[in-house]
């Protein structure tokens, strides 16, 4: 039972709690507590470290700032403004309090903030829901739209939201990038042919698949008024990533181990069965690799692409943040940035684990 | 004192005895330097039914001269054909067994063989195919092992299985690359057995390529060496007239057995 815990903690990347369990089994307690002492006591000691650093840190930058407004004052105003400044600064008043490096603490209150914020929409929308819903199956019966919520996102919205586009722009570098790279894969003729494209287009930036992609979909979607913004960042976020997967993948199908294309050849399988049966298979390891890799991309660009396009998430919610200027403003871009990083892992995490699944020689460690 | 029966390259067999036939065959690999010629002139005629081994110094050109009659490498010039029929491409009427197993390693035994059976008997029902290769993964015996991957199998195991798969799309004429040199002696012995065993129920034509002089005189009706390259050719042929079923220990004890491998070992020496 417990080995088997271990196993799935194992497979999903979660191994360094592996000695707590067994620890906690009375398990060779002098080698799993040095154990413990090495892969989470020295981590957590990294972490608490970072914490002092940046608390140093900010506090520096906040006495800087604190510092300037109060001479700015004494130089503009006289030395009774700079008291009067200095004793607001003190006071923790909101209206001058210095804007710079958030500390920890503030950003953990933030981050309270936001998830209450959070709660506070979500039972907001479902008053709404109850308000609407006689009035919406009217409007259904008689074949009229149904009132939707149009109020502001929370947080935690504007998070799914990006997860939603993060995996409809993966999905769609998956449906674009796996044929035309087995396809190329296939055919040196072809591979060489393409090169040129491939080598151009794959180190463009962001910024500019998503203009491109403005400009295609904004004149497609003219005469319709749903909202493009979701269908632009998505395509943006596929083609921005979906190069690591085309050209891992033509290079997996290119290079199947010479072996297995001879045994195709003398049991004469037809072309369809080759791929399926023989070549798929064996390159899908690096299909695998080229999709972690994409994925870690598209996560990375989505943000950006979010940010530039104004459309919901957590690149806009950054953008918006940082416009707004609000006291706590910084302090909640600081919350998106390990909230964004996290997510990045756990997708990392997701896709090795798949990864490692899908590799026929499941000992090999990536 | 010679063994006492020689045939020589020169001999030529009735046409109708005939299963396999290489005729004036060439083969130039190009290279930065030049073209390389590895075989010439090489003539080899293999009758119904004989179990050949080839031995060489290594490379002069066995497996190259194997790949062409497999039809995976092309021919230069000259011809080769089975039982009369000049051969175009690789072709289920000859079954070949790779020094490397070669089997895909995310299928399972039995997939491994269903591979090849699923083209050759387009025909039979799906019961029909699934028994054709349990009887041969039976006969190479792997009763127990259908449903194992391919890459949870020992090396021996692999074999097996690659045995299996080339006699299950019922081959004319079988190919075999040094396919027991990985493996430790024990099991090639084992392996030996399993393949002679198939060999004498199904009754069809084997070349074997082997740099083992007692593996070449164990398994052979006749076994052909070859001429160092580069223009490699038939050296020299010994035709091995022990009786069938042979038992190692009766190989062994025989008379001629020295004579054999002292002939085939001077060969390779000289
Ligand atoms: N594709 C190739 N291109 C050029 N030279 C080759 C190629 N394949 C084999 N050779 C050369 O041909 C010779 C015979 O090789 P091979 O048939 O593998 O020998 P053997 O199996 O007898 O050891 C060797 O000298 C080898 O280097
Ligand atoms: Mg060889």
């Amino acid at each position: 039972m417990s080995d088997k815990l271990i196993k799935i903690i194992r497979f999903i990347g979660l191994g360094f709690l592996e000695p707590i369990i067994r620890l906690s089994r009375g398990e060779e307690p002098r080698k799993n507590g040095i154990l413990i002492l090495k892969i989470i006591i020295a981590p957590l000691a990294s972490v608490l470290l970072f914490i002092g650093v940046w608390q140093t840190g900010s506090t520096a930058l906040f006495n800087k700032e604190a510092n300037y407004r109060i001479e700015k004052a004494l130089k503009d105003q006289g030395q009774k403004a700079a008291d009067e400044m200095k004793l607001c600064i003190d006071s923790g008043d909101i209206s001058c309090q210095p804007n710079t490096l958030p500390s920890p603490s503030q950003v953990n209150a933030s981050f309270k903030t936001l998830l209450k914020d959070h709660k506070a929409i979500s039972i907001d929308k479902k008053n709404f829901k109850e308000k609407t819903a006689a009035l919406n199956k009217q409007r259904n019966a008689e074949g009229k739209d149904p009132i939707v919520y149009t109020g502001r996102p929370s947080f935690v919205d504007q998070i799914k939201t990006s997860i939603k586009t993060v995996f409809a722009g993966f999905l769609l570098a998956i449906l674009i990038a796996v044929p035309i790279g087995v396809i190329i894969g296939l055919s040196d003729t072809l591979r060489s042919s393409f090169n040129w494209l491939i080598q151009i287009f794959k180190p463009v930036s962001p910024v500019v698949w998503l203009l491109l992609v403005f400009m295609i979909v904004k004149t497609l979607t003219k005469d319709s008024d749903t909202d493009s913004s979701f269908i632009i960042s998505f395509i943006s976020v596929g083609l921005c990533s979906m190069w690591a997967t085309l050209v891992n993948t033509a290079m997996g199908v290119s290079t199947v181990d010479k072996d297995f294309i001879n045994v195709a050849k003398v049991l004469k399988l037809g072309p369809l069965q080759k791929v399926f049966k023989v070549i798929l298979p064996s390159s899908l390891p690096l299909i695998f690799t080229g999709l972690r890799i994409t994925l870690s991309v598209a996560w990375m660009v989505l943000i950006a692409i979010e940010l530039l396009a104004q459309s919901p998430g957590l690149g806009s919610f950054v953008w918006e943040e940082f416009q707004n200027g609000a006291n706590d403003s910084n302090s909640k871009i600081i919350v998106a940035m390990f909230v964004i990083g996290i997510i990045g892992f756990l997708l990392d995490r997701l896709m090795l684990a798949i990864q490692k699944f899908v590799s026929f020689n499941k000992n090999e460690g990536i | 004192m010679m063994p006492t029966k020689i045939f020589k390259k020169q001999e030529k067999f009735a046409p109708a005895e005939v299963m396999l036939d290489l005729h004036d065959l060439k083969k130039v690999y190009p290279t930065p330097k030049g073209d390389y010629v590895v075989l010439e002139h090489l003539d080899l005629q293999v009758k119904k039914e004989e179990f050949v081994t080839i031995i060489g110094h290594s490379g002069c050109g066995k497996t190259t001269m194997l790949s062409m009659i497999a039809g995976l490498n092309p021919i230069s010039d000259g011809g080769i054909s089975v039982l009369g029929t000049s051969i175009k491409g690789p072709g289920p009427d000859r079954g070949v067994i790779f020094q490397s197993p070669s089997l895909m390693p995310w299928m399972t035994a039995l997939e491994n063989v269903k591979l090849g059976v699923r083209k050759v008997f387009p025909h039979a029902t799906k019961k029909q195919k699934e028994d054709i290769c349990k009887y041969y993964l039976n006969k190479v015996g792997l009763d127990g092992s259908f449903n194992k991957k391919a890459s949870e199998l020992s090396q021996g195991m692999q074999q097996r299985v690659g045995i299996a798969r080339a006699f299950a799309i019922k081959p004319k004429v079988l190919l075999l690359d040094e396919p027991f040199g990985m493996l430790d002696s024990l099991t090639r012995g084992e392996l030996q057995d399993v393949l002679i065993e198939i060999w004498n129920k199904e009754k069809i034509t084997a070349v074997m390529i082997t740099h083992d002089v007692d593996e070449a005189i164990f398994l052979a009706d006749r076994v052909i060496m070859m001429t160092s390259g580069p223009s490699a050719k038939i050296g020299d042929i010994l035709s091995i007239d022990f009786e069938r079923p042979r038992t190692r220990k009766a190989v062994i004890g025989h008379d001629d057995y020295y004579k054999y491998r002292k002939y085939l070992i001077d060969f390779l020496e000289h």
